[in-house]
């Protein structure tokens, strides 16, 4: 089968590679990239645990052809820790024990940050609606609610909030 | 504390199977049978041999050929790794296909050519022991019938006379139908044999490593000490991964025939059509008491549909499991219960998905079966448990059926559920509410689990005991590494045994690190299920510790010079008896006892130790649930509005993390009670075969969980702590179904079958009940 050459920012590292256009963006990410954080938990676009973000948007990438995100910026787990210091969405997993098998947390905490970069302070209601569309099997969603909140809460600026 | 495993998956760093990069791998993929049950006669695989990137195509003459096309299951039947004769059920692995790349494996299934001749299968298992059914395993000589087994637990002619003699007989059919685990992460292996030194390494995503080893030696041949078996980071295991699957010998034999590691990760739909379900349970369920409510003996029939190979994981003695705990939480005269197992053209299981071997059914049996009770007395569901529970002082207590349940406060645990709930309140909202024609409903459940297993004498699993090891060993500075023979899928091992071995010896829990999942790292154990992993290995982990702490008495005498018998233990610490400033750490021990220090004749050095722990008993886990149910009779929709659970698992070594399996198991009974299911159509085929129509709960289904403890410890465990894990996915289907009959009361609906999705529930209150797991109207 033949082959494209694509060029994909990944977590803001320029990215070449020639792939066959029927491969999904997940398995470029995990086989052809390495990062294996971006998890496959289903074949019908239901589960949400390869949810990255591509251009900001919270997308599963078992749903998007590696060859659609030619010259876009797609932003995965791994990106999240800037020099070993947790992201808050990460901390607030870990502070409200939003994971347990951890096989959901990746495409969770994505989807969580996609709903915190557009809504800085979201009710509960609004929390478990933006994350319906990931399923997690561990946790019964409430510390991930707690989480996100938590995160919420870091990630306002001093005085509008801050941590409970 | 924030848990150890938490650094590596909140950064995407975690290693689960299909993350294992091994040099030089190949990828598999299985062809399944499109049929569920026909004569294969001819498979022509040429086409994909061709294939320029396919190496080897396996198929069951393939295997035959080495005497692996069948393999034993963990319930002592047999099971087609490859179908050499005929399938039996949609979805079996047919051949297996090995690649460079996964793509190009997927590309070549639809090379391989097979014959079908088909064959009428068997769908509904109440006509599974028909006399013109046809015969699914004609492969076991002399084989006329579909009939697995006969099993029975308590005294049928006692429980007869008190039936006889009852003033009011309640009796249901109850279905507790056909779901799946599916945990998040599907099923994978990766088995790398090694020519020159004949070492076999698999990678597998396995709740039970050392069985496996154990299975793999037996099926293979392979000598065990050449097998080392790794289950690394787990994506949820929830009883799926359990069994040894067909492809992970298929992924073996294609090792040795290839001489390259391969790999095989399964997608949804295969793990849904072919791995181990959960339930499936026919049960006719009578429930007998006085005109005042005393209850006074259960008689149940079961009717276990297990596919078409008898493949249940459990105790080998307890072909139902533990079913015969049906006796649930009351005080009874007599009880009997019987079950009877059939074939059936659908993939092999039953005991999975947090069922505490067959407790799952049990307790959701009776805890309906007392609902109906007090409908038909007329007496509030909850005063009718609170006159029937079995009290304090009657523990530890042998039930009926011939458990010895080891200690419970059931009365206690009612109490605070009914006060955090504001059951009172509850019901006087509803009859506000009924009169303004809205449809509240209040269930309740209360169980008694039995976790733990377990005593080596009664049980086994294909001959190896239930007990399990724990080894630690303390390095010269005092820091602790325990080696455990279970293996965690999330629940928090790493985490929680560090805390045990920090209990014990008085040292922090970063300073214990905690080795699980590798079979040539780890002592032998039986693995993690049945929630057995805190009262069996949490046990042997506490042990383990203990010794060490002696052993460092002895040494601290050496040290000290003064007797053993003159020490005291505080946390961390041997400090001479009434002299508390001489005395020595745990680190200044640990330090000594690899030194040149003389030590006293007998005693060896260092502070290692180990221990198997074989548990007198099983541990039993109770828990009072209430849930508060919507439902919109013109569309059947059932909207969760509250749940409140009160669990007793005794001593909570770490309650954050008893507190996330009880959400995690609550989530799970909201699932299997409104909306998973599989189905059958007449020709077997398998619906319910995806995460389309499998349906599992989101965040948006369920609400904020209310959570209450009460804690009566264990007697006989050494931390008295008892399993949890699977309490909360036992006990809460049955307080939401419950709630659902209760909403729809004034409809006269007395019972419905799970799952309760908007047809399901519109179609009861039609009076017109739907037997969707057949998809048969």
């Amino acid at each position: 089968m033949f082959k494209r050459q694509v060029t994909i920012t990944v977590n803001g590292e320029a990215r070449a590679v020639e792939l066959e256009p029927r491969v999904l963006l997940a398995h470029l990410l995990r086989e052809g990239l390495g990062l294996t954080g971006t998890h496959i938990g289903c074949d019908t676009t239901s589960c949400g645990a390869c949810t990255v973000l591509v251009d900001g948007s919270a997308v599963k990438s078992c749903t998007m052809l590696a060859v659609q995100a030619d010259g876009h910026e797609v932003r995965t787990v791994e990106g999240l820790t800037r020099a070993s210091e947790l992201h808050p969405v990460q901390e607030g997993f870990q502070e409200e024990h939003g994971l347990q098998c951890g096989f959901c947390t990746p495409g969770m905490m994505m989807s969580a940050l996609a709903l915190l970069e557009r809504n800085p302070e979201p009710t509960e209601e609004e929390v478990r609606w933006a994350l319906s569309g990931n399923l997690c099997r561990c946790t019964g969603y409430q510390n991930i609610v707690k989480a996100v909140l938590w995160a919420a809460a870091k990630l306002r600026p001093a005085g509008t909030g801050g941590v409970r | 504390m924030t848990r150890k495993e938490d650094a590596r998956f909140v950064r995407g760093r975690g290693t689960y199977v299909d993350d294992v990069r091994l040099p030089g791998t190949l990828h598999a993929a299985v062809l399944r049978s499109p049929l569920a049950h026909a004569r294969i006669t001819a498979i022509d695989t040429r086409a994909a041999e061709a294939h320029p990137k396919v190496r080897v195509v396996i198929t069951g003459a393939v295997l035959a050929d080495r005497g692996l096309a069948w393999m034993p299951t963990l319930s002592g039947d047999v099971q087609a790794v490859l179908a050499t004769d005929k399938v039996r059920f949609q979805g079996q692995e047919v051949a297996f296909v090995i690649a460079d790349d996964p793509y190009s494996a997927r590309d070549a299934l639809a090379l391989v050519d097979v014959d079908y001749d088909p064959l009428p299968p068997v769908v509904d298992a109440r006509t599974a022991l028909d006399p013109d059914a046809p015969v699914i395993r004609d492969d076991r000589e002399g084989r006329r019938d579909n009939h697995i087994f006969d099993w029975e637990a308590g005294d049928a002619a006692a429980t007869d006379r008190v039936f006889a003699g009852a003033a009011v007989v309640v009796a249901q059919d109850v279905l507790y139908p056909r779901v799946h685990p599916a945990p998040l992460e599907t099923c994978a292996v990766i088995a790398d044999h090694d020519v020159v030194t004949g070492k076999l390494t698999v990678w597998a995503t396995t709740q039970a490593p050392h069985a496996h080893r154990t299975l793999l030696a037996t099926i293979t041949g392979i000598p065990e000490h050449r097998i080392r078996v790794v289950s690394p980071d787990v994506g949820g295991g929830f009883g799926n991964k359990v069994p040894i699957y067909p492809a992970y010998v298929c992924a073996v034999a294609g090792s040795m025939l290839t001489g390259r590691p391969v790999k095989w990760t399964e997608d949804r739909s295969e793990n849904l059509m072919a791995t181990t379900f959960a339930r499936d349970y026919h049960m006719h369920g009578e429930i007998a008491s006085t005109v005042d409510g005393k209850i006074l003996a259960l008689r149940v029939r079961v009717l276990a549909d297990h596919g078409a190979f008898n493949g249940t994981a459990q105790p080998s003695k307890y072909p139902a499991g533990f079913f015969h705990i049906v006796t649930g939480s009351y005080d009874l005269e007599a009880a009997h219960c019987s079950v009877t197992g059939v074939y059936t053209n659908k993939a092999p299981g039953g005991v999975a998905y947090a069922c505490s071997f067959r407790v799952a059914e049990a307790s959701f049996l009776v805890e309906r079966l007392v609902d109906l009770l007090a409908l038909e007395l007329d007496v509030d569901p909850a005063e009718l448990r609170m006159r029937n529970l079995l009290r304090p002082e009657q523990f530890p207590y042998t039930c009926s059926t011939g458990w010895e349940y080891d200690s419970g406060d059931y009365p206690r645990a009612l109490a605070l559920l009914l006060e955090t709930a504001g059951y009172r309140e509850l019901r006087a909202e509803q009859a506000r509410r009924r009169e303004l024609g809205e449809h509240l409903g209040i269930g309740l459940s209360f169980f008694t689990e039995a976790v733990g297993a377990g005593p080596r004498k009664h049980m086994d699993i294909v001959g190896l005991g239930m007990a399990d090891g724990a080894e630690l060993r303390v390095h010269p500075t005092g820091k602790a590494v325990l080696r455990i023979s279970v293996q965690s899928q999330g629940q928090g091992h790493e985490t929680t045994f560090a805390q045990i071995v920090a209990h014990e010896l008085g040292i922090g829990p970063d300073d214990v690190d905690v080795v699980h999942g590798d079979t040539d790292a780890t002592p032998f154990g039986l693995g993690t299920y049945g929630s057995r992993s805190t009262p069996v290995s949490g046990a042997a982990a506490s042990m383990a510790a203990r010794k060490v702490r002696e052993r460092a008495r002895i040494v601290a005498s050496a040290m000290l010079e003064v007797s053993p018998d003159d020490l005291e233990w505080s946390p961390g610490r041997w400090s001479v008896r009434g002299d508390p400033t001489a005395g020595k750490s745990i680190t200044e021990i640990a330090a000594a006892a690899h030194s040149d220090l003389d030590l006293p004749d007998g005693v060896e050095g260092q502070l290692d130790a180990s221990c198997v722990y074989n548990p007198p008993n099983l541990t039993f886990p109770f828990g009072a649930y209430l849930c508060v149910v919507e439902v919109d009779p013109g569309t059947g929709q059932v909207v969760v509005r509250r749940f409140v659970a009160v669990d007793d698992c005794g001593v909570r070594i770490n309650p954050s993390i008893v507190e996330g399996q009880v959400h995690g198991g609550l989530a799970d009974g909201i699932g299997v009670a409104l909306m998973e299911l599989i189905a059958f159509d007449p020709d077997g085929n398998h619906l319910g075969g995806s995460f389309m129509d499998y349906l599992l709960p989101t965040a948006v289904d369920c609400p904020s969980w209310e959570l209450a403890e009460t804690v009566t410890p264990s007697p006989h465990h050494p931390l008295g702590a008892k399993g949890i894990g699977e309490c909360a996915t036992v006990g809460s289907p049955a307080a939401v179904v419950n709630a659902v009959m209760d909403a729809l009361r004034p409809f006269g609906v007395r019972h419905a079958d799970m799952p309760l999705t908007p047809a399901a529930v519109w179609r009861a209150i039609q009076g017109r009940p739907l037997r969707g797991d057949l998809a048969i109207d």
